[in-house]
């Protein structure tokens, strides 16, 4: 224990913290449980299986999403009869294939998803338990206008600022975290309220403790479960906002497959080439079943106390 | 007492209203992309002195100082600008096509209540039955499912198809009833215009049902779980004791507790709703409000964007104001 | 006028099969104050809901019967049991607060059991007047000013004597009283059993009162029922149990109760834990904690003995 360079040795001991076997064996404990829970756990393989297909989505497509083929244009699915067997899913209206563009189309949701969920997630859970915890100016100042936020519809939010920024990965992502921080905001905000009544941040701080040692290391951890469920929540949430802005021609651009375009580029086809639309709609449908499922599932294990027997 | 409070929650309201008004003002002046370009098209055919003339039509050649004095003195006269487009006043326009997106809205959320509160309350009572597990099952979908894919789906199935419910539009050239509210169900009632009622009927179940959907899910939950806790309060063990019919009881004594907080969740909807509502009303082409805001999207006409987010704003902070009202009168402890 | 014949309720969990009730057996006359006294967990609830038919899932009634004024209550459907159930049982609860529904005004929730029950319709003005006449029966000063508060609006021992006027107004024979007083102030509790002696000698009404509170009963009860396990250990009179306790839980319950102006002794508690229901030990349930402890309460069922008239123990020490 060098008295030379404490502050290598909080260092050591924050990282070793973090990678520590405890939680290493919780998240076994947590296994376990999930085991229990069916529909939570279909949908966690579910998801899983998503996430594999879009990083391997070169080598699982069987075509070129991008490779246009005018002479084979909406061409029914192969299993419907009078079907190519050539497009497992059909084509679309410039002949591309629909199931390699639903298998690249992952790609866009996923991440958009996932990104702008942990964006706002670490970015409000930040702010949130800073606001929660010292009160004050800055609670106010950062609650209100939180509140003034809120006051917008997403959709309609999202729409304006879209059409403000114009269509791009980089603008979306930062028009959807643009609002969705809030929510963590108010979660973690909250809650830190709450736990800071409880007599064991009393006793770490009549122990000498820093305020940033008692917020990362005593309430945090009893905070995460929360957090974690919502932020499972979420990413349904706003794969279906991206793909809505997506449809509307603000998200996304075609050709690059994104499930939303995708879905409007069949409206015109509705009537003849129902896979067009329906496909991808069918994907996008399944994924965020089962993100839900598994969020629900996730939410009953952490938190016993919403559990309704 | 009540009065005061309510009186309260609508003087709060109004800065907030003030404050969304300045911020979508200043906030379309400030973003990239000059609009007189936009009028004139890329074409780059038009002389300096048309551009000056259309700038000073649209006040853009003042500061914004300026520009945000005239706009709000207008506002008081009910002048929320010219439309770049067509040249017209943009209240006009939002007028003409504001009875649609409430009816839509309206549909939406009646259809949303129609399907909850019924399942809600089932599920909680027969907890963890087939029923239950069904209606859970539903929820799911109804929040998995994005809106304008189950439009396009309903579309398929019941339009094409089965053939049974028209696609587009609120109503058949020429069938639309004496304009008394602008909502066609309210005036071919109060007209007796039976047929016209019948048709726009028609028009309006596939578009409402897509846009509740969601809704009716996100309800019914909130419904059934605060239903779930209510159940196993003293007060309803009590309740019985007293010799009440056990409907008596679910619907008396836990329905009252447990719409308290899903009252405020169908508040949170309205906005969803009216979100929601630009996409379906592009769908099955509907006259509303979010049809000219997706149209006026792609024309860059920002007059028509900046007025309608604007009352889209404001319908969702009345929305959420008569919520609160709406529970002032359902908890008693508010009023204190 | 109440009999309880071997009634057995018994709870179906994950956990396995919760007796809470195990072949219980007493009688109440007319008019008499009974104390059904054990700790927490030991089935006392649970046998005031089987007498009403309110065991809540997944409890049923398994075995037994209830014979209240020659009719047993057993056999009867749900939309029989509506006719005793406030008019001629009545049953209070232990936290006021939570027994009221938050949402209606005190008055209007005594309104709603008078008008359940009678037929014949009064008018409002009538029905008010009873209502108004209630309250001021319970012990409450401005009855007009009570009618329209909100439940939170009025302090714990206010609220129970609101809950006692619902649980009067349609004259029941018999009042199930769960642990009226544990959640109040002990100020509180003796006026709120002041008035329930009220009503028991002015009525006539029979009192089956339920609670852990050793002083409580020996204030106002006349018959005495200790429980342990869902079974019956003791019976006898209020002053048999208080002053000669036979079972040594009884005896156990006496000593931990701290005496005013006992400055030497210090408490002592039964030791152990309570009893868990889904895991009992074979033979006597008080075993593990008993101090008189035999090889034979190990084995078998202990019968309930009679030892003199009126007096009955669950325990082989008196069994010779």
């Amino acid at each position: 224990m060098s008295k030379l360079f404490p502050t290598q040795e909080k260092k050591r001991k924050n990282f070793r913290f973090i990678t520590s076997k405890i939680w290493w064996n919780n998240f076994k404990d947590f296994l376990k449980e999930l085991r229990k829970y069916h529909t939570a756990s279909i949908g966690g393989i579910i998801v899983i299986l998503f996430i594999f297909i879009a990083i391997f989505a070169p080598f699982i497509a069987p075509h070129d999403p991008l490779k246009v083929n005018i002479l084979k244009r909406l061409c029914s699915p192969a299993f419907i009869s009078g079907g190519e067997k050539y497009y497992l899913l059909g084509s679309d209206e410039v002949g591309r294939d629909i199931f390699s563009r639903i298998i690249f189309g992952a790609r866009v949701s996923l991440s958009v998803g996932l990104i702008t969920v942990t964006i706002s997630s670490i970015l409000g859970t930040l702010l949130g338990t800073l606001a929660g915890y010292f009160r004050g100016r800055f609670d106010t100042i950062i609650s209100r206008f939180a509140d003034l936020l809120l006051s917008f519809p997403d959709l309609i939010f999202a729409i304006f600022l879209m059409a403000m920024a114009g269509p791009g990965f980089f603008n979306l992502i930062f028009v959807l975290s643009f609002k969705s921080w809030v929510e963590f905001f108010r979660l973690s905000r909250g809650e830190m309220i709450s736990e800071k009544t409880k007599e064991y941040v009393e006793a770490a701080y009549i122990l000498g403790e820093s305020n940033i040692k008692i917020i990362f290391k005593e309430i945090l951890p009893n905070i995460v479960h929360s957090i974690l469920v919502l932020a499972t929540l979420r990413v349904g949430y706003f794969i279906i906002l991206e793909a809505s802005l997506s449809f509307l021609g603000l998200g996304i651009q075609p050709p690059t497959p994104a499930w939303g375009s995708m879905i409007n580029s069949g409206r015109e086809y509705m009537l003849n080439a129902w896979w067009v639309s329906t496909m991808p709609g069918l994907a996008l449908l399944i994924l965020v079943l089962s993100i839900n499922l598994f969020g629900e599932g996730l939410r009953d294990i952490l938190d016993p106390r919403l559990k309704i027997e | 007492m009540r009065a005061i409070k309510i009186l309260e929650r609508i003087l709060i309201a109004i800065p907030v209203m003030f404050t969304i008004v300045i911020i979508i003002f200043v906030f379309m002046r400030i973003i990239p992309g000059d609009p007189v370009d936009v009028m004139m098209g890329k074409g780059g055919n038009v002389s300096e002195e048309e551009i000056l003339a259309l700038k000073s039509e649209f006040h853009l050649d003042q500061p914004i100082s300026t520009q945000l004095r005239i706009f709000i003195s207008g506002i008081f006269h009910g002048d929320l600008g010219t439309s770049f487009r067509e040249r017209k006043p943009v209240w006009d326009l939002i007028m003409e096509r504001l009875p649609a997106t409430i009816e839509l809205a309206l549909g939406a959320l009646i259809f949303s209540l129609i399907v909850a509160i019924p399942i809600g309350i089932l599920s909680a009572v027969k907890h963890n039955s087939l029923i239950d597990r069904l209606g859970m099952a539903f929820t799911f979908l109804g929040i998995s499912a994005p809106a304008f894919w189950l439009s396009i789906v309903l579309i398929i199935v019941f339009a094409a198809k089965l053939n049974i419910l028209p696609v587009f539009g609120r109503i058949p050239y020429g069938f639309a009833p004496v304009h008394i509210t602008g909502l066609y169900i309210i005036d071919s009632i109060l007209s007796c215009n039976w047929m016209a009622l019948k048709e726009s009927l028609k028009h309006l179940i596939l578009p409402s049902i897509s846009l509740g959907a969601a809704s009716a899910a996100v309800i019914t939950r909130i419904l059934r779980s605060s239903m779930l806790e209510v159940l196993r309060a003293d007060y309803i063990t009590f309740a019985r004791t007293k010799g009440l019919s056990e409907y008596l009881v679910i619907i008396k004594h836990a329905l009252r507790n447990a719409l308290i907080p899903t009252v405020t969740m169908v508040g949170l909807q309205v906005g969803t709703l009216l979100g929601g509502n630009m996409i379906i009303e592009t769908i099955f082409g509907w006259p509303g409000l979010g049809r000219l805001v997706v149209t006026s999207i792609f024309n860059r006409d920002f007059p028509i964007i900046q007025g309608a987010v604007i009352f889209y704003a404001l319908i969702y902070v009345i929305a959420n104001l008569i919520v609160d009202i709406l529970y002032t009168y359902l908890n008693p402890k508010t009023i204190l | 006028m109440l009999k309880i014949n071997n009634l057995s309720t018994h709870f179906f969990t994950n956990r396995g099969v919760i007796k809470a009730v195990d072949g219980l057996n007493f009688e109440l006359r007319e008019g008499e104050v009974l104390g059904l006294v054990g700790e927490s967990g030991c089935g006392k609830s649970v046998t005031l809901l089987s007498i009403l038919g309110l065991v809540p899932y997944p409890g049923k009634i398994v075995g037994g019967n209830i014979y209240f004024q020659g009719e047993d209550l057993t056999k009867k459907s749900s939309k029989e049991m509506r006719h005793f159930r406030g008019s001629k049982i009545s049953m209070i609860f232990q936290d006021p607060m939570t027994t009221l529904n938050p949402v209606f005004r005190v008055g209007e929730q005594i309104r709603e059991s008078l008008i359940i029950h009678n037929r014949k319709k009064l008018s409002k003005v009538k029905e008010k007047e009873k209502v108004l006449e209630l309250i001021e029966s319970v012990g409450l000063p401005s009855p007009e000013q009570i009618y329209q508060q909100f439940p939170y609006q009025l302090s714990g021992g206010m609220q129970q004597r609101i809950i006692i006027a619902i649980a009067l107004s349609c004259n029941p024979k018999l009042l199930l009283a769960d642990e009226p007083t544990t959640a109040l102030d002990v100020t509180v509790q003796a006026q709120i059993l002041d008035l329930l002696r009220r009503i028991n000698r002015n009525f006539g009404t029979g009192i089956i009162l339920v609670t852990h509170d050793l002083g409580v009963v020996a204030e106002f009860c006349q018959k005495v029922l200790v429980m342990y396990a869902g079974k019956i250990v003791e019976t006898g009179l209020a002053e048999q149990i208080i002053f000669d306790p036979k079972h040594p839980y009884t005896k156990g319950l006496l000593k931990s109760i701290p005496k005013v102006g006992d400055k030497k002794n210090k408490i002592q508690p039964i030791p152990g834990d309570v009893v868990d229901l889904a895991a009992l030990p074979t033979g006597c349930p008080f075993r593990p904690r008993c101090c008189k402890v035999m090889l034979e309460c190990e084995k078998g069922e202990i019968p309930l003995k009679t030892i003199e008239s009126g007096r009955q123990v669950r325990c082989l020490l008196y069994a010779k």
